[in-house]
């Protein structure tokens, strides 16, 4: 068969992607996220009697925990599926990345399996913040002065 | 009032998000990549501190914050100890969110079997 009539099947069978329904799921649900952060915020607020930056970092731990446990579960992989980047982009994504490699390398043993492959996806967000906000850092240094 | 701007500032970040994801080849990983490195940036000028002040914890929970948090705990440590702080201090806010994920991911992995 001639490249270019291939290229056409090709191109008539692949699966086209609704963008505008997708970008309205992830719009939604991201949506909802950004409200339940904000809710678990002023509940802990609330209970604890703490200040916005505690109460900040116990709704991230709170979420993280959520994400690696639904991830257990087995239908965390769906949810992610149906809302993309609805739930990848909050924090629950990372905790989905690291969830999925932990207990996809388990049966390699816990320290070359486990130990080794933990940060296997979720590294690389680690790693460009961390040099990218040393670069900032300092430029924010040379310009505001901290 | 500050749920609708929570609610509107997550979402339009998990919509930039999703229309770079259909209409580029990058993946996902490649996504909250770009997305914690722009949140860095968005604070060298302030930026993202005011985005918090509106939004609250819309503004929290993307990944955009996570770049936030980093370059935040380094300015707040070079304030005290000068320019040393700058690494010593990168991971102070940040650190419970993947001391959790650490410490959680490996106990359930103990406990639980992958599903396929």
């Amino acid at each position: 068969m001639e490249k270019n009539k291939y290229k056409n099947l090709v191109n008539k069978h692949t699966p086209k992607e609704n963008v505008i329904y997708n970008g309205l799921i992830a719009f939604t649900i991201g949506g909802l996220m950004g409200v339940l952060g904000q809710a678990l915020i002023d509940i802990y607020m609330y209970i604890f009697n703490i200040s916005t930056s505690d109460a900040a970092m116990l709704m991230i731990v709170t979420l993280v925990f959520l994400g690696c446990f639904f991830t257990c579960l087995g239908f965390f992989d769906k949810l992610v599926h149906f809302a993309r980047c609805g739930l990848i982009i909050p924090i629950t994504g990372f905790a989905h990345a690291m969830m999925s490699a932990t207990l996809e390398y388990r049966k390699e043993g816990l320290v070359t399996g486990i130990g080794a492959n933990m940060f296997k996806l979720a590294g690389s967000v680690i790693i460009f913040g961390v040099v990218s906000s040393y670069l900032f850092g300092l430029l924010r240094l040379i310009i505001m002065g901290g | 009032m500050i749920y609708l701007n929570a609610f509107l500032f997550c979402g339009i970040v998990c919509l930039i998000a999703q229309l770079i994801l259909d209409n580029t080849k990058l993946t996902p990983g490649h996504i909250t990549t770009i997305f914690v490195v722009v949140g860095a940036f968005l604070d060298v000028f302030g930026i993202y501190d005011k985005i918090i002040l509106w939004a609250g914890g819309g503004a929290m929970v993307p990944i955009t914050s996570f770049g936030h948090l980093l370059i935040h705990g380094a300015m707040a440590t070079t304030v005290e100890v000068g320019i040393m702080g700058l690494m010593s201090g990168m991971f102070n806010l940040t650190a419970s969110g993947i001391t959790a994920a650490i410490v959680f991911s490996f106990i359930l992995s103990l406990i639980f079997k992958p599903k396929d």
